[in-house]
């Protein structure tokens, strides 16, 4: 049986682009929104120059590879040794639990223990690796295309429904695409959906039928989208659960309002230079909260790993709080290391953007509602966001109406959970 | 003439000196073979050399189509067989569960149904417009026009460009703000959302798809006018026959094998279209333009929570489909054979 495991995980991997790890090397398998790519990329360069026995390499990949190709090496029994994620939960069983291999494990704990249970199977104890930074989803407004269409930025509590009319207003005003762009995807929505009261999570850790919460706020993204108020092309122009961002409508000022996430704060920046100003907002209020959705990525260790031991001492040296204050300034990203919060963080940058950005999402991490931050650590939560933007997406096109559309989620859900229990 | 001799004489020798080594192998290995013979027999010689064509036949074609149908029996989402937990023909009983077979809404697997009506009227449309399309530019581009070469190369140029970059050049055109509706504004008219309107998505899909290959089918034709010989053209003329009666009188019937050949081939491929459709639509706007293939890609490969058990019943219901096709095609193939050679 192993026989034909290796096997077929050698046909998985040759099939794949990315390249495996031998005896005395630890491969890092990586990918970038922005920047972190080098900045990563230096501090592996010091480690080996530092420790001569271990060769650490860095294979930087598509995001796309790290979404569809690293499961398959993973349940193929192979992999890189190290590699950064952000399907954490799901794929859970094939990360290595670092405890025997990382000098201090109470600094681990103490540091990163807050977010343990998103990267480790349900009453696991394991120490899996840790979170390169934490996002939280929210807008960006185009603050330039607002003034100049005299329209005033809405205040802190403003609604949803009070951002999506200034940005029609602005729209008009300025000639636009659209008001607003939300990226194509179901975690995206999954934090305005809890904000108008929607929870996904039942008593039993099972997935909930789509309740009035998902509905009031899907019911609104479908009117904005039949009003041209938000931008049709993001959602509409796929199907599935393919993954669009609306990044680049944003930066190249075709919308004035951008619903993604914390992590495009350093892209926004290096893409839009002084062309015009922006700011971060937190999320819209819906009835219930103002809320995102938490997240990040975590660099973990695989426990398909040939040499565990040098692996603890890479993932060591990456977790300690200097490297970690280091990856945060330079990448501009939020840090999960609960020392280096506590801390002086110099985020290194000119752009006055990015510190008020930067703030605005510290400031909206107090307010996500207890629904979305229990999401990150749910097991079928990527099945429930699957369901969303597939439907959501045929509603958009003319395909379903909201009724079929909300039954068709609870089949898509139920089905996925019946085929994982098979 | 011994001007002429002397340069075959040269070409026999250094002829000689490049095979010698090919001579000396080929002796070497004679006494075995003629004795392998004496023992197979003469099938069991031939069998004996389609082994190693047959050995990578089986391993590259036949094992995975075998494994892909015992794929098809299991359940759950492990990617493994031993982990996976065998369900029968549970798969194909979830694709076929239809309330009505006509309203793929009814279906507990909607999106395979819209998949493979999609997918249907694509193949039709498709392929009739390449044909009658890939004649004409033939037909075209076989008359004495000025700088023939070149317009030759014009239309074969896009069968060289990756699926990928044909995707993304039209993408950059028929995009809200690609230059397609750039020129219709700076002439006065409305942009259209070539991308987001249901209607405009499948046209764009077929057009370019058949923008991107029309140029081999339409070598084929071409190789297949050229062979035709001009003095049946020759002698209509001296009878009086007008141009559209040579054409279906003489081009038509004449060019029918490299008819066949064209629709066979642009089946096939228009069965299996996903690379350029998925870059340029994704299969949206909804799933307007979601084909058979990229179904299988997204069930099996893409979506966050797989399921390779429907996604290789979804493919081998699509391979029987291939073979069902392909057969109708040989049958009318070999009628037609027939017909010809009674006549």
């Amino acid at each position: 049986m192993s026989k034909v495991k290796s096997v077929l995980g050698a046909l998985a991997l040759s099939l794949s682009a990315t390249s495996f790890a031998v005896a005395g090397d630890v491969r890092v398998m990586w990918y970038s929104d922005g920047v972190e790519g080098e900045v990563i990329q230096d501090l592996i360069n010091r480690f080996n120059k530092d420790n001569p026995g271990i060769n650490v390499i860095l294979d930087n990949v598509p995001y796309k590879a790290i979404q569809e190709q690293l499961p398959v090496e993973l349940e193929a029994g192979r992999g890189p040794d190290i590699a950064r994620v952000t399907n954490i939960k799901a794929l859970a069983d094939h990360w290595l639990d670092l405890t025997p291999y990382i000098k201090d494990p109470e600094y681990w704990k103490a540091n990163f223990g807050d977010q343990f249970d998103w990267m480790r199977p349900d009453g696991s104890q394991a120490i899996p690796g840790f979170m390169t930074q934490m996002t939280l989803t929210g807008g960006f407004a185009n603050k330039t295309l607002f003034e100049q269409a005299g329209v005033p930025l809405p205040g802190d509590d403003a609604t949803w429904d009070d951002w999506v009319a200034a940005a029609a207003k602005v729209q008009a005003s300025q000639q636009l695409n659209a008001g607003i762009a939300i990226d194509r995807s179901g975690h995206r929505i999954s934090g305005p959906n809890a904000s108008y009261g929607a929870n996904y999570i039942g008593p039993d850790r099972m997935p909930l039928p789509v309740d009035d919460g998902v509905k009031a706020f899907a019911e609104r993204l479908v009117k904005w989208t039949a009003d041209g108020a938000m931008n049709k092309e993001t959602w509409v122009s796929a199907a599935g659960t393919t993954y669009r961002a609306a990044a680049d409508d944003f930066i190249n000022a075709q919308v004035a309002y951008y619903y993604s996430g914390s992590w495009q704060i350093a892209n926004l920046s290096t893409k839009i230079g002084d062309s015009f100003d922006w700011v971060a907002t937190g999320s819209p209020c819906g009835t219930v909260a103002c809320s995102g959705l938490p997240g990040g990525a975590a660099l973990v260790a695989i426990k398909y790993t040939k040499n565990p031991e040098e692996v603890g001492k890479v993932m060591d040296y990456l977790a300690s709080q200097d490297v970690v204050r280091e990856f945060t300034e330079r990448t501009l990203f939020l840090p999960a290391h609960k020392g280096v919060i506590a801390g002086d963080i110099d985020f290194k940058t000119d752009d006055a953007n990015v510190k008020g950005a930067l703030k605005a999402f510290v400031k909206a991490s107090t307010k996500v509602a207890p629904a979305a931050a229990a999401l990150p650590a749910w097991k079928w939560a990527s099945a429930y966001y699957g369901a969303l933007v597939t439907r959501i997406s045929q509603v958009m096109a003319g395909e379903l109406t909201l009724d079929e559309a909300y039954t068709k989620m609870d089949e898509d859900i139920a089905k996925n959970v019946a085929e994982a229990a098979k | 003439m011994s001007g002429n001799k002397a340069p075959s004489g040269l070409s026999q020798t250094a002829g000689a000196l490049l095979l010698a080594p090919v001579r000396l192998a080929a002796m070497a290995v004679d006494p075995l073979l003629r004795g392998w013979q004496k023992l197979t027999g003469f099938n069991g010689m031939a069998a004996f050399f389609l082994v190693p064509n047959m050995a990578i036949f089986g391993i590259f074609v036949l094992l995975p189509l075998v494994i892909n149908f015992i794929y098809s029996l299991t359940g759950g989402t492990a990617l493994f067989l031993p982990d996976r937990s065998y369900v029968g023909f549970e798969q194909y009983g979830r694709l076929a569960a239809c309330g009505n077979y006509l309203d793929p809404n009814s279906c507990t697997e909607d999106q395979f149904w819209k998949a493979l009506y999609n997918t249907a009227i694509f193949v039709v449309l498709q392929v009739a417009l390449m044909t009658v399309v890939a004649l004409i530019t033939a037909l075209v581009l076989n008359r004495e026009i000025r700088g023939r070469s070149f317009w030759r190369a014009v239309f074969f140029f896009p069968v060289l460009l990756s699926p990928v970059v044909v995707g993304l050049i039209w993408r950059w055109i028929l995009q809200r703000q690609g230059l397609l509706n750039f020129m219709l504004y700076e002439v006065g008219i409305d942009p259209t959302e070539w991308l987001t309107d249901r209607f405009w998505a499948f046209t764009a899909a077929i057009g370019v798809s058949i923008w991107a290959h029309l140029g081999f089918y339409a070598l084929i034709l071409l190789a297949g006018l050229q062979a035709i010989p001009r003095d049946l053209y020759e002698a209509a003329e001296m009878d009086g026959t007008r141009p559209m009666r040579m054409f279906w009188r003489i081009t038509l019937p004449l060019l029918g094998p490299n008819l066949l050949v064209v629709i066979v081939l642009a089946l096939i491929r228009a069965v299996q279209i996903f690379d350029e459709v998925y870059v340029l639509t994704g299969g949206g706007p909804g799933t307007s333009t979601l084909y058979l293939t990229q179904y299988i890609y997204e069930i099996g490969f893409a979506s966050l929570l797989r399921n390779p058990g429907l996604a290789s019943a979804a493919s081998i219901i699509m391979g029987a489909i291939l073979v069902v096709l392909t057969l109708m095609q040989l049958a009318i193939a070999r009628r037609n054979e027939r017909r010809s050679g009674k006549s």
